[in-house]
């Protein structure tokens, strides 16, 4: 047995109503770890044979609620969500911070399968090895922070009730849906104390699809087993020490990015991305440092850089609204991209989305998307229920946002994500509205353009990464050091991507092999291992439908605006090569073992023992040739 | 440094408390070889988002859980003040939970005994790891005959509770 494991999951159905204890040979926990990878290879054995029948919002998808081996033990644990997603159609790892999966892990789990879809709404309540199915009627409907409420306080009462010799319950931590997940919202996310979102993928669809209100766990062991815990102590030291050296990184946390990723490096989204400079000092980060921080260090189990802060407007019209940060994606994409600067109005809105349970980013986007057909005159005021979506309007955005989450009006419409309603209102408009959508493989892009080649990401990062737009799984190369095989580790691990970039670089390995007892290198992780995730993630990707097929050369891609120039700011007239990204996307594909249309050679894949992926793969290969 | 032969206190400013929890890993770590939140002498509390605190025990001057005791498997350490559990001794029958103004006694979630912060015989883990990363809620104080310890032996619904005045002012009620 792997040591750092529980070797035990939960699988659910909940059609049946049936809980058992499952497990993985140790073959395929060393192959795929844990988290994202261990997701593909799930979904890939449960339903790669029928994928694109498979309806991400039906019963027969699966929501896989993940750990791995070093949750808990690498600074800043995480939880991965994943399952076939609504956005993309294949497989997204989407990860969320809290104590979830350390609790989960103390339970003596190391992930809980979801199959089926139950008839009434239900909870799940792990307490260590009692695990039951309860009743959510009371629950469904409520928003984040009265689910929180409600359930922390019932299952508190229910341990202090069943076990009382122990003393005070502390509260078990949570995962939920709001009412945006319970509607089936693609932007829905799966959530966790109130302001933290497993965001990319659009999961709260899924969990909500399946009438499963909240997963609630309290676990009183310790975690697993490490192999060998003064190694594992000796690293957690040296990865803090380091991190508490970036003093503004902690101060700050990402919410120094709304001002700095306009102004310094003009890499936001502004209105839509119609623009990505800005230069508003009324949005810097003291604004909101010293009028809405009540808890400027605020964070997770373990984490040393407590990035997080606790944001609270205490007066004005928007008083009441509690967020976190906002961090930068929430300040860019409920923010700058609706043409908001007011620190106040960006944690109203984000304090908004927090509750119905959706994600900032996607339904930032999809509202930025239908302000601009406003603008343009595309969507009239009879289109969007007589709302007046001018840029900054905030409260117009507030309305839209609650008719998103409670599909009401243009909000059935815009619940779609913004691929898909460019689609739905192109169609009613005759008109060809993908040029104003900026996504990748139905998810739309994190903050940070490449327009200005000033901001991280490269000009392939968004076009050929296998979990699209997702800016937390960036690729490039070289692949040892710039690809999103590096994510995979983080995902898979699972564990905070920011403490390990911000810590030594090679101290994942490290603590990969003092918590299992099993060597890897980076080389290793990088050709063999992670790479079956990447294939197994590529191919299902592939794969799609049964409401979206990609065509990797066709939508390999940046957005149509990542190609237009950027029209102001120091950065006036830069825009993508287009040249540049097909050749480098070419060495992309040679690097990762793709033919020249981006799919999964039989060779790459024969040679990492995915045989099964390369017949699967031939349908793929059919119709490309088939549209050549 | 830590004076060694006077008795000592951690003096404790909950509102800065980030939630980080290392203070639990440091002292499961310590106390059990493992990371355990649910066996750490102190132990965090979130019972509303944003008002995380660390519930420890506080040294009454009274020491009401020592008199309550039915198999003196509680005593007070002369070098530290803190509360000394005798696992063998003990019975894990709970009184001390319910003598203890803040109910800050726990079982322990395997063994049969209770567990109470042993104040690490004067080199507290928790304020160690606190420190490094200047959160600064825990700080080793002198121990003062004079002061009022018991006021920090509340119950943890309590404690959130007044946090919630204190960052959500009057929707703090809602959330509890």
């Amino acid at each position: 047995m792997i040591k750092g494991y529980a070797a035990k999951f939960l699988d659910v159905n909940l059609s049946a109503g049936t809980i058992k204890e499952t497990g993985f040979t140790d073959e395929v926990l060393k192959d795929y770890v844990g988290g994202r990878g261990l997701a593909a290879k799930i979904l890939w054995d449960r339903l790669g044979d029928k994928w694109e029948k498979v309806d991400p919002l039906g019963p027969e998808n699966l929501l896989l609620l993940l750990t791995g081996p070093l949750t808990g033990y690498f600074p800043g644990g995480r939880t991965c969500v994943s399952g076939k997603s609504p956005q993309s159609n294949g497989v997204v790892g989407s990860t969320l911070s809290g104590e979830f999966g350390v609790e989960l892990r103390c339970a003596g789990y190391d992930g809980v399968i979801v199959s089926g879809e139950s008839e009434k709404p239900v909870y799940l309540m792990i307490k260590d090895f009692d695990v039951e199915l309860r009743d959510a009627g009371h629950v469904w409907g409520k928003d984040g922070k009265q689910t929180v409420a409600v359930l922390t306080r019932e299952c508190r009462e229910l341990l202090n009730k069943r076990y009382r010799q122990f003393g005070e319950w502390k509260e078990p931590a949570m995962l939920y849906v709001g009412p945006a997940g319970e509607n089936k919202v693609r932007t829905a996310v799966v959530m966790t104390k109130w302001s933290h979102a497993a965001g990319y993928g659009g999961y709260g669809a899924v969990m909500g699809s399946k009438k499963l209100k909240a997963v609630v766990v309290k676990g009183t062991g310790p975690l697993p087993e490490a192999a060998d815990l003064d190694k594992v102590k000796s690293l957690i030291k040296s990865v803090c020490s380091e991190v508490y050296e970036g003093e503004m990184w902690r101060r700050w946390g990402t919410g120094g990015g709304g001002y700095y990723f306009g102004a310094k490096s003009s890499s936001e989204p502004v209105r839509n991305w119609q623009e990505e400079w800005h230069d508003e000092k009324g949005f810097g980060v003291d604004k909101f440092e010293n009028r809405l921080w009540v808890k400027q260090y605020w964070g997770d189990f373990g984490c040393p850089t407590t990035c997080l802060k606790l944001a609270v407007v205490r007066s004005g019209k928007y008083k009441g609204a509690i967020t976190d940060n906002p961090d930068y994606e929430m300040q860019a994409y409920l923010g700058t991209n609706l043409g908001i600067f007011v620190p106040e109005e960006n944690v109203f809105l984000t304090s908004l989305v927090d509750d119905l349970g959706l994600c900032g980013i996607q339904t930032g986007s999809v509202m930025g998307f239908a302000a601009e057909l406003f603008q343009r005159g595309i969507l009239t005021k009879e289109d969007v229920d007589g709302l007046k979506l001018k840029w900054g309007n905030t409260d117009a955005f507030a309305a839209l946002v609650k008719k998103i989450a409670f599909r009401e009006g243009i909000g059935d419409v815009l619940a779609e994500g913004t691929y898909r309603a460019a689609l739905k209102i192109g169609k009613m408009k005759k008109k060809d509205l993908l040029r104003y959508v900026v996504h990748s493989k139905g998810i739309s892009i994190g903050a940070h353009g490449t327009r200005s080649g000033k901001d991280f990401p490269e000009i392939i990062s968004y076009a050929c990464g296998v979990q699209g737009g997702d800016h937390t799984s960036l690729t490039g190369l070289p692949l040892e050091r710039n690809s999103e095989l590096m994510e995979i580790l983080n995902d898979s691990g699972v564990f905070c991507s920011f403490n390990s970039f911000s810590g030594p670089q090679n101290a994942k390995f490290g603590f990969y092999t003092a918590v299992t007892g099993l060597k890897l290198t980076r080389k290793e992780w990088c050709r063999t291992r992670a790479m079956k995730t990447l294939q197994l993630q590529r191919a299902m990707l592939l794969l799609g439908g049964p409401d979206a097929k990609w065509d990797p050369r066709v939508d390999d891609d940046n957005p149509p605006r990542f190609y237009e120039p950027l029209p102001s700011g120091p950065e006036k007239g830069k825009t993508t090569d287009r040249k540049a990204v097909e050749k480098y996307k070419q060495r992309y594909y040679r690097a990762v073992g793709w033919d020249k249309y981006g799919i999964p050679t039989s060779e790459a894949l024969v040679k990492l023992g995915l045989k099964d992926v390369d017949v699967a793969l031939e349908k793929v290969r059919k119709r490309i040739r088939l549209n050549e | 440094m830590t004076p060694k032969k006077e008795p000592i206190w951690i003096a404790r400013e909950l509102p800065r408390c980030s939630g980080c929890r290392k203070c639990e890993i440091a002292c499961s770590l310590f106390h059990e070889k493992r990371i355990w939140p649910d066996a750490s002498m102190i132990r965090v509390f979130m019972l509303v988002p944003g008002l995380e605190f660390p519930h420890f025990c506080a040294q009454c001057e009274d020491y009401p859980c020592v008199k309550s005791c039915p198999v003196d498997a509680l005593s007070i350490s002369k070098k530290t003040a803190a509360v000394l559990v005798d696992n063998e001794k003990c019975i894990a029958c709970g009184k001390c939970i319910d003598a203890c103004p803040g109910r800050i006694p726990h079982m322990h979630p395997k063994e049969k005994h209770i567990v109470i912060c042993d104040l690490c015989d004067g080199d507290p883990q928790c304020v160690k790891v606190c420190q490094e990363g200047s959160w600064n809620v825990l700080r080793i104080v002198k121990r003062r005959d004079e002061t009022a310890y018991k006021l920090y032996a509340r119950k943890p619904d309590e404690i959130t509770r007044d946090l919630a005045a204190r960052f959500y002012g009057d929707q703090g009620e809602e959330y509890l």
